[in-house]
């Protein structure tokens, strides 16, 4: 059995406090009004006046012709500064919900494929998918809160905006609040009842005498991962692509997916490198962690696959109302959206190359936290460029809101993993998997 | 690898009593023996066709491209279709000895030798395809980038065609060595077998002296695993460079960012069919139904099933997105999928393709040798008439109504096919005849882990 540590559980409750102030310091220090975003913009000019800068002319410009463009303008920044802090919250809520889901869907896989070296890992999977129940209750509260108009992150579901779009009028039919929300509840629901499923399932059958639990689990994963086939790319749609509701694009869901995958392997190595460091996982081999690095490396080069696929496909054809995501990604974001690459690509292509590496337990840690960073910063250009364009930056709300969510993470997953013995020993293959050796 | 314990609900991979020198023995029988009546029907068919085709490559050459039923606003149908499914069907080769290597799936064992070899035919077959679909073959060289005398006139590296070229001609070449090299201790076997001198000479040159002392297999597994890992990617970039044909394009219904994902799923999907459609054909006349078993058969079905679940999910995200986009013409473009005058087509192709793989789910059907052999020959029906479905219905309606045309096929075009087909038998016929063609080095390396004789000992060990 583990015991929560009580270090780490005071990690876990500062990170949560700590985050929390910042967080609310991000929501507390948002322009109040368009008037103040006015103020605050002729201020930056004045402050740079004496440079002269390219941008300050145009506004310069702006002003002396139409006085009208600067109010435009103005309020155009004021939404972005206000949805500043709820994308922050937005994308640290998705990201670990994401690493949560995709734990989730690596763990159906091995139990539906009938593999037989990560049984020992199983109970560090079902501890990190605890934090699913959590995590959903959250983005469906956001999700609710942003359909009563605090935010402006999904700018379908403001009636005026949508009013005076057309494009958005013919979405609607898919785009409306409430079909949203069934949605929503219908992926959490469907996604919470295996997991829960499956971790009353796989308890029971370690103390049982035959395998019908066993059994029952592997069609049950089966089942869950066709819903989650589909749920996963509506699911994409929906929270992440409707926030550029102009721009679509089929690969969308799987892109995701990849991203998730990836983030939620290396999560999974991370936290058995912690347990097993802490001596909890004496059944852990470095073949086992070898074949996560495995993964780590191959799934992050079926992301980079994916990515550029869609930014090929987009890039080459060079239509109009597809590469506007691009250009505004490639034109305000240029060191997140060309340095993810070198996070999730480049450094775990060439760190995880090497057979002897991938067994070195603080060489998998580095490469992991590498590409957790990375995938962040995926996440952070899919939604940003969205909710608050060229007024992004990486602050106090960022950086808060992925401590409040990290610590929450911690405090589930490993108050989880205390609850129950961490050898799923009622498990067919659970032999095979003590003796792992590749 | 966990060779020392195996969970005892594991099934058995080898049926029947056997030892090592059981295997040898079947596999090297149907080389050492003698064809029957019955492969030579199929083999005189086969040529047959090949030569017919053959005659109808020459004629459009001779002729022209016009003799094809393709017209202005259609400029690729049957040629590219086929060109596809031919790609399409080589990769399952790939994916059961590369894919299924990394991820230590000892069934691929029974199946990746003549996998593989369908791989190498397939990919023959759809070479020819961008060559004689070529106005001007003898220019063909053209593609190539090499100095020459028209002040070093170069290729133009924008185009997904001229990566088509880099991609299958590397795709068949890393095939044919990763093959080969599989090859050598089989090779090895026949040549110490052989009693006749020809058969001693012709598998002594095949087999590159190969004499397996241990640094030799210690090298062998160390290239077959670098080659899985290279060929895993290299089997993916080269359906998806094949899907850039299309998606690179501002048709609609062939400009999708999907298009490589599913491609590749798509490819899988219909090249494990026919790896079905061959095996079970192979395990009976060649007497190794102890080695391709019905669990291979079965697991092969998983993998049509997943797959096709998965080009699925691509079909309804496509009709979804494309309804999403507000694009009328992409709207269109699935309208007349569904409703123009390819209707049959469309419905075909989700019939075979999304409907039928359905059935696999249910462990009765997929255990059901005669259903396999059907499924497996309805899905490559229908993922021919998903390459058709995209490229003809994409082309023959787009932008301008003023260009709207039909297509219709000539005999050229169906000889050309019909031709490749029989090429492809003419070649794996013969394959079948002179190669080993179960990988028995590596099936006997399962024996003792699989073999039903031996599990049944461990098992009463236990009790």
């Amino acid at each position: 059995m583990y015991t929560f540590s009580s270090k780490l559980k005071t990690l876990s409750f500062a990170l949560m406090i700590i985050g929390f102030l910042g967080v609310a310091y991000g929501f507390l220090t948002t322009p109040s009004s368009v008037e103040d975003v006015k103020v605050m913009l002729q201020q930056s000019h004045d402050a740079h006046g004496s440079e002269a800068s390219a941008h300050e002319v145009t506004v310069n410009e702006h002003g002396s012709t139409q006085a009208h463009e600067v109010d435009a303008h103005a309020e155009h920044v004021f939404h972005s500064l206000k949805n500043k802090p709820w994308s922050a919250l937005y994308v640290a809520l998705f990201f670990f919900f994401m690493i949560s889901l995709a734990t989730l869907a690596f763990y159906a896989i091995q139990h539906a494929a009938q593999a037989g070296w990560p049984v020992v890992l199983f109970r560090v999977m079902e501890a990190i998918t605890a934090y699913l129940p959590v995590g959903g209750v959250l983005l469906f509260v956001f999700f609710v809160l942003s359909s009563l108009h605090l935010n402006h992150l999904f700018v379908w579901m403001d009636p005026e905006v949508v009013a005076h779009d057309e494009l958005i009028q013919n979405k609607s039919g898919y785009l409306n609040v409430p079909f949203f929300l069934i949605r929503a509840a219908i992926y959490i629901t469907g996604w919470v009842v295996y997991r829960n499923y499956a971790r009353k399932l796989t308890l029971a059958q370690d103390n049982s005498t035959d395998l019908t639990n066993y059994t029952k689990l592997f069609k049950s994963s089966a089942a869950f991962l066709v819903f989650f086939l589909v749920t996963e790319s509506m699911m994409s749609w929906d929270w992440i692509m409707s926030l550029d509701p102009h721009w679509f694009s089929t690969l969308f869901g799987w892109y995701v997916f990849a991203s998730m995958i990836v983030s939620a392997i290396t999560t999974i190595a991370l936290v058995s490198i912690y347990l097993k460091g802490k001596g909890y996982l004496e059944f852990v081999n470095n073949s086992h962690l070898h074949d996560l690095a495995k993964f780590m490396f191959g799934f992050s080069i079926f992301w980079t696959y994916l990515w550029f696929s869609q930014f090929m496909l987009i890039w080459y054809a060079n239509i109009p109302e597809e590469i506007t995501y691009f250009a505004t990604r490639f034109n305000d974001y240029k060191i997140p959206f060309l340095g993810m690459l070198g996070l999730n690509f480049v450094f775990p292509f060439l760190i995880l190359m090497n057979s002897d590496f991938k067994r070195v337990p603080w060489f998998i840690v580095c490469a992991g936290i590498v590409i957790l960073l990375g995938h962040y910063v995926d996440i952070y250009v899919m939604i940003m460029p969205a909710t608050v364009g060229d007024q992004w930056f990486f602050g106090i709300s960022e950086i808060s809101s992925v401590l409040l969510v990290l610590g929450l993470f911690i405090y589930v997953v490993f108050s989880a993993l205390s609850k129950v013995p961490l050898l799923a020993k009622g498990n067919p293959f659970i032999k095979e998997s003590e003796h792992f050796h590749y | 690898m966990s060779s020392h314990y195996e969970a005892p609900i594991r099934r058995p991979l080898i049926d029947g009593d056997k030892s090592y020198h059981d295997i040898t023995v079947e596999v090297a029988a149907p080389v050492e023996g003698k064809a029957n009546k019955l492969w030579w029907t199929a083999f005189a068919i086969a040529l047959t066709a090949f030569l017919w085709g053959l005659g109808s490559i020459i004629y459009t050459i001779g002729t022209g491209i016009g003799v094809w039923g393709l017209n202005k606003t259609v400029g690729w149908a049957w040629d590219i279709t086929n060109f596809v499914w031919w790609v399409g069907i080589g990769h399952a080769g790939t994916l059961i000895s590369a894919v299924l290597l990394l991820f230590r799936q000892k069934w691929r064992m029974g199946i990746n030798r003549s996998a593989e070899a369908m791989t190498i035919f397939s990919v023959v077959q759809a070479g020819l395809f961008p060559v004689i679909h070529m106005g001007r073959v003898w220019n063909a060289h053209f593609v190539l980038p090499i100095p020459n005398q028209f002040g070093t006139l170069w290729t133009n590296f924008n185009s997904p065609l001229l990566w088509d070229v880099f991609a299958i001609s590397t795709y068949l070449s890393v095939s044919l060595v990763f093959w080969w090299t599989g090859l050598l201790p089989d090779f090895a076997m026949l040549r110490d077998r052989a009693v006749k001198p020809f058969q001693k000479k012709i598998y002594s040159l095949l087999s590159f002296g190969w004499s397996g002392r241990a640094k030799d297999w210690q090298r062998f597994e160390e290239v077959s695993l670098v080659l899985a890992g290279l060929a895993t990617p290299l089997v993916l970039s080269v359906h998806t460079i094949v899907s850039f044909d299309f998606a690179t394009s501002v048709i609609p219904g062939w400009h999708t960012t999907i298009f490589p994902p599913y491609f590749v799923a798509g490819a899988v999907f219909s090249g494990f069919a026919m790896v079905n459609t061959l095996l079970i054909i192979m395990r009976k006349v060649s007497n190794l139904e102890a080695y391709i078993t019905l669990q291979h058969i079965e697991l092969m079905n998983i993998v049509i099933m997943i797959t096709g679940s998965i080009v699925g999910c691509a079909y309804i995200t496509e009709l979804f997105i494309a309804w999403y986009s507000g694009v009328e013409y992409e709207q269109y473009a699935f309208l007349n999928r569904a409703t123009g005058p390819y209707w049959w087509a469309y419905l075909l192709m989700m019939s075979c393709n999304v409907f039928s793989p359905q059935f696999m789910w249910s462990k009765k059907l997929r255990q059901s040798i005669t259903f396999s052999f059907i499924i497996s020959i309805v899905v490559n029906v229908g993922m021919w008439f998903e390459r058709f479905v995209i490229i003809v219905t994409s082309l023959h309606r787009d932008y301008l109504p003023s260009s709207w045309t039909m297509f219709s096929p000539t005999f050229v075009d169906i000889g050309i096919y019909v031709g490749t087909i029989g090429f492809f038998f003419v070649l794996f016929l013969l394959y079948a005849r002179t190669f080993p063609v179960i990988a028995q080095a590596e099936v006997k390396s399962i024996l003792k882990s699989s073999g039903e004789n031996y599990k049944k000992l461990r098992d009463r060990n236990h009790e």
